[in-house]
């Protein structure tokens, strides 16, 4: 019983997240895309859940649907949404190269998953009920991987300094 | 048991499929961003759900920093696209040719 209601809220957050990623790439208002996009990080956030990830599935819709699309509102809204038509731009041919390299793409990922893990990704690990807890993500983050943790920091330090930089007033010098 | 790693893995592969298909047929920057943005989340899904599989915290901790470097790349895309506003540039990627070589 509860395996089919594992299926059940699998089949449905799968579903949502495609169909609200096909729904960002189609709307022609960025506005609506962007809004289908938290439904989008709402679905991960789901199937993140019942892979037990409980603290990166809260980080997701704290980080990303909570402070980055709100940023991303703001700009739609500073520079006016312009709206394009959903596939604008290019010659036809241009626009059938796009989907034969996305379509290449997904099959390449299928095929190579079919082909090298052949039953092997049938039983997954047994964890403990603390996997994926704040704790344990902390801890891990914090002993095996602290200069990845530390040059995150650099990361966003650069990237703070670089908004700031893009964002700002200057005078523009004629030349 | 509910669905094994695979069908999480397919499902990246779709979403990051389409997060491609928007960064290549999309003109319009913004729209480009959020393509971007959903192709980073499909690795993250895959990074989750091998985490799971091989039952190893790792693949969490590197999500988490992916979600780190999404967030300074959309600081700088946003800072980008507020810049060729205020220049009165006109918000479509395949007039940006200034730097065509």
């Amino acid at each position: 019983m509860g395996n089919v209601l594992v299926w059940a809220i699998w089949v449905v957050a799968a579903v949502a997240c495609l169909g609200s990623g096909l729904a960002v790439i189609s709307f022609s208002n960025p506005f609506f895309s962007a809004l289908a996009l938290i439904a989008n990080l709402a679905a991960l956030a789901v199937l993140y859940l019942l892979l037990s990830a409980e603290f990166v599935a809260a980080a997701q819709v704290l980080v990303y649907a909570g402070a980055v699309m709100v940023m991303f509102l703001f700009v739609i809204a500073y520079v006016g949404s312009h709206a394009d038509s959903p596939l604008a731009g290019g010659p036809s041919s241009q626009r059938l190269a796009a989907i034969i390299a996305a379509g290449a793409i997904l099959v390449n990922v299928v095929v190579a998953l079919a082909l090298t893990t052949s039953g092997r990704l049938e039983s997954a690990a047994d964890t403990g009920p603390s996997f994926g807890s704040p704790s344990d993500v902390g801890e891990v983050f914090l002993t095996n991987h602290l200069l990845a943790f530390e040059i995150t920091s650099i990361v966003l330090l650069v990237a703070a300094v670089g908004g700031v930089i893009l964002g700002s007033e200057r005078e523009r010098r004629e030349p | 048991m509910g669905p094994d790693v695979s069908w999480y893995i397919v499902t990246s592969a779709f979403l990051f499929a389409v997060g491609a298909l928007g960064v290549l047929l999309r003109r319009n920057p913004l729209i480009v961003l959020l393509s971007l943005e959903i192709m980073l989340n499909a690795a993250n899904l895959a990074l989750i759900g091998f985490a799971r599989h091989l039952g190893e915290t790792s693949g969490q901790v590197f999500a988490l920093a992916v979600m780190a470097v999404a967030a300074s790349e959309v600081v700088v895309g946003l800072g980008l696209i507020v810049a060729l506003n205020r220049n009165r540039i006109p918000l479509d990627v395949d007039r940006l040719s200034t730097l065509r070589g």
